[in-house]
């Protein structure tokens, strides 16, 4: 990293941790794959539409529901409120569709996927073919082989690789597969559920992704079953100028519950990339689902060339009585990050939770937040968002409370604070508290702050040398959310607060 | 770029019915001002920054009706010694005003400078409001620059011995009425200004304040008890280094009101303090805007907002830090607070926090619910009537906001109009 470069190593420090540091300060998932690809032709129209539809073989009902969402989408402007500034995107200028040659026929197992890309997913730690751990992982292999299982969709550009331990999964009722499978084989499920959440003229990018979204994973838990074991979702951008457009759908049932866990990377590149994808969870009553995030998109280089445009929208709705939906992001990738991953908490006592960290670096832009929409009596939600901003980075917490008259004896609580880190940066909040009930209580606070000077040297005194002492205090600062994480994702978590801030001190 | 057709039919509307005063040396500050109003258009419904206040009866071609308010209670601020200066629907009453000498500050009505070529209001009028027209858009204020055709230019060269108070009187049920001050508090100098009384049916004030380095002005507002009312208010703060400003403003009833604070601290060191008090009833709207930018180094800036809600009242919370680039050691805090007396009643804030710079600490808090049952019965335990427990409480909910000013006999008056609103409203 060429901050640290031009940093001078202290005396006492020695030139190993320097080095050390400068490994991991490197984005060490910026190669690409040489596949022969197969593109759709530039741009999106109505013709591009039709066929991305036609390459899942899609039935027709879905082929007119994504024209509908195209049409709607010509009228609509670009959301402009957020606070990222980026050139104009052309959207006729990218390829909104792309795949592996290999997966023009779709294997039937894992067996049948091309070595190149288990490989990939090898190399980034995702060994699909003989264990399945989620990767990146130390100390994973030490635990109990029960414990670390993890069944994995991977999505590789527009398509969906392959989808690890259904059978296993199947034997419990819990379908876990691609969405495109899901169109096919079970449409009942995805015709009552899909755009339920997520209107199809939701805004911009919700309805451009409803139009041409190509792949992504799909989840039903049937009624009081608890999943064995963790869903993970994995994405790779590997293609370069295309857009990745992915398409989630979770449906948890009456009394059940499932951890889903979600991974990105995408190689290094001069050109920035755009990703707009739409989560949708259903919670049913007394239904549990943890939704975990770890957005690790390249997010440019230090001059600010490059990385991802991650524009998404993300909202579980919990429609039951008694459910309930955890959502816990790290976000420390992407070049700009658009994203509100959200909860309407329609059922009675209800509970929505939101933990975040967003780390910002270099040029990077983050507006990024939750929305807890009270309609049910008696529902709870909590906030706990971290935003870290150094280098020349924005990072803005944006989010809106809403109690509704009839949200009797609701509660929330709120909590978002930002640490600055050099004073090229800027860390902004942005909440919208609407409360119009008087039983409901709602509470808010955010603090912003630099690293403080006190603990900085409590630490340094006590040896270490000031990257350590910043990572370990901006750690004690995230500590809140990477509590709330799965234990998968809470080390590789913790390494990625220190290796986003390399080269911020000093 | 072209304004929305609605925005720009409504704005010709309003225009069509106003005319701008000979103005003299604030002659090119009112056409700046108007050719602002004709770039941004008035506002309307759909404007982010009146996300949850309807401007439509603040920017209609009419002011709508409103009933004259009488009332037997003593009026505000009438037992100190104050130098008083009327205004009778927006327009300056000399009978009704004091002689307007006073050692220490020279006051000046608009109309009379407009007169004038030469005057120091030329560096002022207009001015601050322009500036505050970025990053977010105040038409109303620029209109107020255009076309306000009185208010008066203080100009504050020492320390006045007692208050300027400014009292305004309602008589016509249709005024619509546009004021526009300017006080200019030089290095060292301190004033305090009162505002009371009601305005107008629908009044549109606009407030300049340059406070030089080392000076400080204290201000001390009550929006009266007239319930039909319509006010949009802002107020321009720009303080120097060393310089105060500690403002407070306490609203009772108001079928619509809407406060801006727009401060600036562009001095090392400088201090300031803005609060409100609100309490409402029925189909009230009060809304707080509250706009602080810090731009030197080490300054301080307190908001401290209460609202007091019930019947269906709706209380508005909008507060923003900025802290520009390099204005390091900067102590900001926001608290805004609602305490909803009844189900049907609502709060809606928006407290914002814009960073740039690292070595800060900014905060801002935001709660709302209703009275702690735990304290309400504490005190019903110990004998106290329901009524008088939750007025005790209420009090000690608002007292955050009211602590804020310094002045104890103005404190004290102040607490006076809460107490009479409670009792006739518990």
């Amino acid at each position: 990293m060429a901050a640290l470069d031009q940093t001078q190593v202290k005396e006492g420090v020695d030139q190993e941790t320097v080095d050390a540091v400068r490994e991991v300060g490197t984005y060490k998932y910026g190669w690409d794959t040489d596949i022969e690809m197969e593109y759709a032709p530039k741009g999106v129209n109505p013709d591009i539409v039709k066929l991305i539809s036609e390459k899942n073989e899609e039935p027709e009902w879905m082929t007119e529901w994504r024209l509908a969402a195209f049409e709607r989408w010509t009228q609509m402007e670009e959301p402009k409120w957020a606070m990222v500034h980026y050139p104009p995107i052309d959207f006729q200028d990218q390829y909104y569709y792309a795949r592996p040659k290999s997966m023009e026929e779709k294997p039937k197992s894992l067996d049948e996927v091309d070595p190149k890309l288990l490989a990939t997913y090898e190399k980034l730690g995702i060994p699909l073919k003989e264990q399945m751990i989620l990767a990146g992982v130390e100390g994973a292999e030490d635990m109990p082989a029960e414990g670390r299982k993890v069944a994995v969709d991977a999505v590789f550009d527009s398509v969906s690789v392959g989808t690890t331990f259904q059978d296993e999964l199947a034997k419990h009722g819990v379908i876990f597969c691609s969405i495109s499978e899901a169109i096919k084989e079970h449409p009942e499920l995805v015709k009552k559920y899909l755009g339920t959440v997520v209107p199809v003229s939701d805004n911009f990018y919700a309805t451009l992704n409803s139009a041409v979204f190509s792949d992504g994973s799909f989840v039903y838990i049937p009624p009081g079953v608890r999943c064995p074991m963790e869903l993970s979702t994995y994405f790779r951008i590997n293609a370069e100028n295309t857009g990745q457009f992915e398409r989630t759908l979770i449906i948890a049932d009456k009394g059940s519950y499932v951890s889903y866990l979600e991974g990105c990377t995408a190689p290094q590149r001069d050109t920035a990339q755009l990703h707009a994808a739409v989560v949708e969870i259903i919670v049913e009553e007394d239904a549990e689902v943890k939704y975990s995030t770890v957005q690790n998109w390249f997010p440019g280089d230090e001059n600010g060339k490059g990385g991802i445009y991650n524009f998404v929208t993300k909202r579980a709705d919990c429609r039951g009585d008694r459910s309930k939906v955890m959502w816990t992001q790290v976000e420390t990738g992407s070049a700009v990050t658009w994203k509100y991953p959200s909860c309407i908490l329609r059922g009675d006592e209800s509970q929505g939770e939101f933990y975040s960290i967003a780390i910002a670096n270099n040029y990077q832009q983050a507006d990024t937040g939750t929305k807890m929409v009270h309609l049910g009596k008696n529902t709870k939600s909590r906030i706990v968002s971290k935003g870290i901003s150094a280098g020349k980075a924005q990072n803005t917490y944006r989010g809106l409370v809403s109690m509704h008259p009839k949200a009797k004896d609701s509660r929330n609580y709120t909590q978002c604070d930002s640490l600055l880190i050099g004073d090229k940066c800027g860390a902004h909040t942005v909440p919208y508290i609407e409360v119009k009930n008087n039983s409901s209580r709602v509470e808010h606070e955010a603090t912003t702050s630099k690293v403080d000077d006190d603990q900085l040297f409590y630490c340094r005194q006590r040896g270490m040398d000031e990257e350590e002492a910043v990572a370990l205090v901006v750690n004690g600062f995230c500590k809140d959310v990477l509590q709330a994480l799965p234990m998968e994702f809470a080390m590789e978590a913790q390494q990625l607060v220190a290796i986003s801030l390399e080269g911020s001190v000093g | 770029m072209a304004l929305p057709e609605v925005k720009q039919t409504a704005t010709e509307a309003r225009l069509a019915t106003l005319t701008m005063p000979d103005a003299g040396c604030t002659r090119a500050a009112r056409e700046d001002a108007l050719a602002r109003v004709l770039e941004m258009g008035l506002p309307g419904r759909r404007d982010e920054y009146w996300k949850y206040t309807r401007p439509d009866t603040l920017i209609s071609p009419e002011a709508p009706r409103a009933a004259l308010f009488h009332s037997d209670e003593p009026l505000l601020f009438g037992d100190l010694d104050r130098l008083k200066i009327v205004f009778v629907d927006g327009v300056f009453s000399a009978e009704e005003s004091d002689d307007l000498q006073l050692e220490g500050v020279s006051i000046e009505r608009i109309e009379d400078i407009c007169c004038k070529d030469i005057h120091w209001a030329k560096e002022l009028y207009g001015v601050l409001e322009a500036r505050g027209q970025s990053p977010v858009q105040r038409p109303l204020a620029a209109l107020n620059t255009a076309f306000a055709a009185d208010g008066v230019a203080i100009h504050v060269t020492g320390k006045p011995s007692k208050p300027i108070s400014l009292i305004y009187r309602h008589a016509s049920e249709t005024s619509d009425a546009m004021l526009h001050h300017i006080v200019r508090v030089e290095s060292e100098a301190e004033v305090t200004i009162l505002e009371n009384g009601p305005a107008a049916s629908r009044f549109n004030k606009c407030m300049e304040i340059d406070i030089a380095d080392g000076g400080t002005l204290h201000h001390v507002r009550a929006q009266g008890r007239d319930h039909e009312r319509r006010a949009a208010t802002h107020m321009f703060t720009r303080l120097g280094q060393e310089a105060t400003y500690k403002s407070f403003t306490l609203t009772v009833n108001g079928i619509l009101t809407r406060n801006e604070q727009v401060v600036e601290l562009t001095g090392d060191d400088a201090v300031a303090h803005v609060a409100g008090a609100c309490v409402g009833d029925g189909d009230f709207h009060h809304d707080d805007t509250v706009f602080i930018t810090h731009d030197a180094v080490n300054c301080e800036s307190r908001q401290v907002f209460k609202k007091v809600l019930r019947n269906g009242a709706t209380g508005v919370f909008q507060g923003k830090i900025l802290v520009k680039e390099g204005a390091q050691k900067t102590d900001g805090y926001q608290i805004s607070q609602s305490l909803l007396l009844d189900d049907d009643s609502q709060f809606l804030a928006k407290p914002e926090l814009e960073i740039y710079a690292d070595d800060v600490a900014c905060s801002h808090g935001s709660t709302s619910g209703a009275i702690d049952e735990t304290a309400l019965f504490y005190l019903r335990s110990r004998g106290v009537p329901v009524k008088d427990a939750t007025n005790m409480l209420t009090l000690a909910f608002l007292a955050e906001a009211v602590d804020e000013i310094e002045d104890e006999a103005l404190a004290e008056a102040i607490v006076e109009r809460l107490e009479g609103w409670l009792s006739r409203h518990s």
